[in-house]
């Protein structure tokens, strides 16, 4: 069987708008993901026992459970139980928000915890006020710390994205896997979608190692 | 408030515990304005925690502790204000590792006293050249010795103005030849007729520049008397003990 370009050049629109539609779920989900890591994170770090309760509830519950399972229950489920409508792009950012949500929560905590006692204790000397501490002493060395393994958490989330096939989002590997049913060049399409996600992660991970470069972890 | 009596810290039969062991047992203790006191003792024997129960890092479980005329109970806003009036020096420096050396000691000023940038910049260049620091306002902690560290951290606990100054074994963590740049600063400090209150290990300075000297033992105040006095002849046996053990 001999690899034919035409084919891929064939498929190219169909495929690049299937990873622009991967790119629009990444980036809103994770976005999402990031407000709801920060709070449950910083909830299960300093809250009182009935929000570190919450929180620790929350992750598990996301954590114990595959996310095909999360996205089937948001897009088919949740409807007849609240009986409203989610359309199938909602469906996946909510998805992707809530299953980063979780995991990036315990980056947070982990990283806020691990900040050294003394700095804390050096902002509370100065007579600032503890929430002032969190989000001026304690945060940016927080943030800092998180940094590589948040990168890695939204590398996991890109790629969660192609389970999205099982609700019929346009996503990248959705686009492929019907143009693969009507061409059945599987080889070509397969490693061109495998090309477009290198390529989406290529930069990503690009993106943040300049970034880490440019603020030093301490 | 704090001429009314004289008293810039009144220790009122303060008791703290961590858990079941504890740490002070009803001291009493008065400290005035302009003395140097320097609290020395074996460790666990509570000077620590009596410094830190000070600007209320620890919180006091009985008695009461005024601090510039506000109890250290009067709740958190109140506990602020006594943090802004003693200033807080660590053993291990805890630098904004974020932040240069002139961020550092700009940064209380515009948190705690609402300066502008430039205004606090300026106060940061004056007290890092105060401490022998100008040269370096632009490094990182990461890029300073121990000894520079600690100066620009009691630069930045002088930047909020305070009344008191709290030293935690200020040169615990640094080698021999780094200690005298410190004990300079802190001498120097004490000559302009700053409220000091250091725990520590250097009996030389203890002599040279405490007007005070408190020997700690299980949670109580053993031996308080002048400096000079006490440590050529200990009044007692445990403190002519421990004095042999440090020197």
């Amino acid at each position: 069987m001999q690899f034919d370009i035409s084919i891929v050049v064939a498929a190219l629109p169909a495929l690049l708008q299937g990873a622009r539609l991967t790119v629009l779920i990444t980036i809103a989900g994770l976005t999402g993901g990031v407000l709801v890591g920060l709070l449950f994170g910083l909830m299960r770090a300093y809250g009182n026992a009935l929000c570190q309760k919450i929180a620790f509830a929350y992750v598990e519950f996301v954590r114990g459970t595959p996310i095909v399972v999360q996205v089937m229950f948001i897009y088919f489920a949740l409807p007849m139980l609240l009986n409203v409508r989610v359309d199938a792009l909602t469906a996946a950012i909510v998805s992707i928000v809530i299953n980063s949500g979780a995991y990036i929560a315990e980056i947070v905590r982990g990283s806020f915890l691990s900040v050294p006692r003394g700095l804390k204790e050096a902002g509370l000397a100065l007579g600032m006020p503890a929430w002032r501490v969190l989000a001026f002493v304690v945060g940016p060395v927080a943030i800092r710390r998180m940094t590589p393994a948040l990168g890695n958490q939204f590398i996991v989330s890109l790629k969660d994205t192609s389970l999205f096939i099982v609700i019929g989002v346009g996503e990248l590997t959705r686009q492929g896997q019907e143009i693969m049913a009507s061409n059945f060049r599987a080889v070509e399409i397969w490693t061109a979608v495998a090309v477009l996600y290198l390529c989406m992660i290529g930069t990503l991970t690009y993106c943040l190692r300049r970034m880490e470069r440019r603020m030093r972890i301490l | 408030m704090s001429t009314m009596n004289g008293h810039m810290v009144q220790f009122k039969k303060v008791t703290k515990r961590f858990g079941t062991t504890t740490v002070l047992e009803g001291v009493d203790l008065e400290i005035g304005a302009g003395e140097v006191v320097v609290l020395i003792g074996p460790s666990g024997s509570g000077k620590s925690t009596l410094l830190r129960c000070i600007n209320a890092l620890e919180q006091i479980d009985g008695g009461d502790l005024i601090v510039d005329g506000i109890s250290v109970l009067a709740g958190p806003k109140k506990v602020r204000e006594i943090r802004q009036e003693a200033g807080m020096v660590f053993q291990q420096f805890n630098l904004f590792p974020q932040l240069t050396a002139l961020e550092n000691v700009a940064f209380g000023p515009r948190q705690v006293r609402g300066m502008t940038k430039a205004d606090a910049e300026a106060l940061a260049r004056e007290l890092l050249t105060k401490v022998g620091l100008a040269e370096r306002v632009n490094h990182y902690a990461s890029e300073l010795s121990g000894g520079q560290q600690q100066r620009v951290a009691i630069a930045r606990a002088l930047a909020v103005r305070p009344k008191l100054m709290l030293f935690d074994e200020p040169t615990s963590a640094l080698d021999p030849e780094l200690r005298q740049e410190v004990l300079r600063v802190m001498q120097a400090l004490a000559e302009e007729g700053m409220t000091m209150v250091v725990v520590t290990h250097e009996m030389a300075f203890a002599r040279k520049v405490g007007t005070r000297l408190i020997f700690m033992e299980h949670g109580q105040i053993e031996v308080d008397g002048a400096p000079a006095e006490l440590l050529d002849n200990p009044p007692n046996q445990r403190l002519r003990d421990f004095l042999q053990h440090v020197e």
